[in-house]
């Protein structure tokens, strides 16, 4: 499953992870959304399980070794939780 | 997915989570409209899963190894004894509700992936002494003596098989 694209600013490659059931990481996309940039999003909780278990894996190995949610990487550099000032300061 | 919980159906788990977490001295998060999502999310994990397992963790959909993140998840009384609030945030502590307390982020305690069977079992240090063997309810600390843990903790509402043997 390919990862959802949104359109908007371009600020750079913006890759969300998130589970459909967290509330925090549905305030982390309505906060990427109302900045308006550009970004792709991945719902892991949706893959199939082989698919999951590889990109989980990517996650905790590249990104974020707890492999909690949302992992947000902006350009290859990772936030992990929901972070308001860091990802404004990251976006704006 | 989470579009066939309907809202009637996440009004009333809310009541019963709130009646029961009041009951058992615990309390959940004054930001209803956050926790209604919370509580879609676990509805939706439910009929995924069939259990309902924390909406902020990625669930594998085995009850066995997402034993420890069904809520009230194994790390929720930690976490609030910490942090003023559980993981997902779900439940919050009374100085929470009081205001004075500020909820902050809360990091991930669990051990990515679960935790391992070393850890997850440990030995019973004791034996032959005591006349029952004690049970520990592995989310609220509760302890029980008596030949079989109760079906559902009287505290926490977690389930028997949450239960451990302590002595």
């Amino acid at each position: 499953m390919d990862p959802i694209h949104v359109d908007g600013k371009k600020k750079g490659r913006i890759m969300l992870y998130a589970l459909s059931t967290c509330g925090w990481c549905a305030k982390t996309k309505d906060l990427l959304n109302s900045l308006g940039v550009e970004y792709d999003y991945l719902f892991v909780d949706q893959l199939p399980k082989d698919e999951m278990e590889k990109v989980y894996t990517e996650i905790v190995h590249r990104y974020n070794p707890m492999g909690s949610f949302p992992t947000l990487v902006i350009n290859g550099k990772a936030i992990v939780g929901y972070q308001e000032d860091e990802i404004r300061e990251a976006l704006v | 997915m989470t579009d066939r919980v309907t809202d009637e159906e996440v009004e009333e788990t809310y009541r019963r989570l709130d009646r029961e977490a009041e009951a058992g001295g615990y309390h959940l998060n004054p930001d209803t409209e956050f926790v209604k999502e919370l509580v879609r999310g676990l509805l939706a994990n439910e009929r995924r899963y069939g259990y309902p397992s924390c909406p902020c963790r990625l669930s594998l959909g085995e009850k066995e190894a997402d034993a420890d993140i069904v809520c009230p998840c194994d790390y929720r009384d930690p976490d609030l004894a910490e942090y003023g609030a559980c993981y997902c945030t779900l439940y919050v502590t009374g100085k929470v509700v009081a205001g004075e307390q500020k909820i902050c982020r809360v990091p991930e305690r669990r051990p990515p992936g679960g935790p391992t069977k070393s850890t997850a079992k440990r030995p019973a240090p004791l034996s032959g002494s005591l006349p029952y063997p004690v049970h520990r309810c592995r989310v609220c600390g509760y302890l029980c003596a008596r030949d079989e843990p109760p079906e559902i903790c009287p505290i926490c509402r977690a389930k028997k098989e949450r239960f451990e043997r302590f002595l």
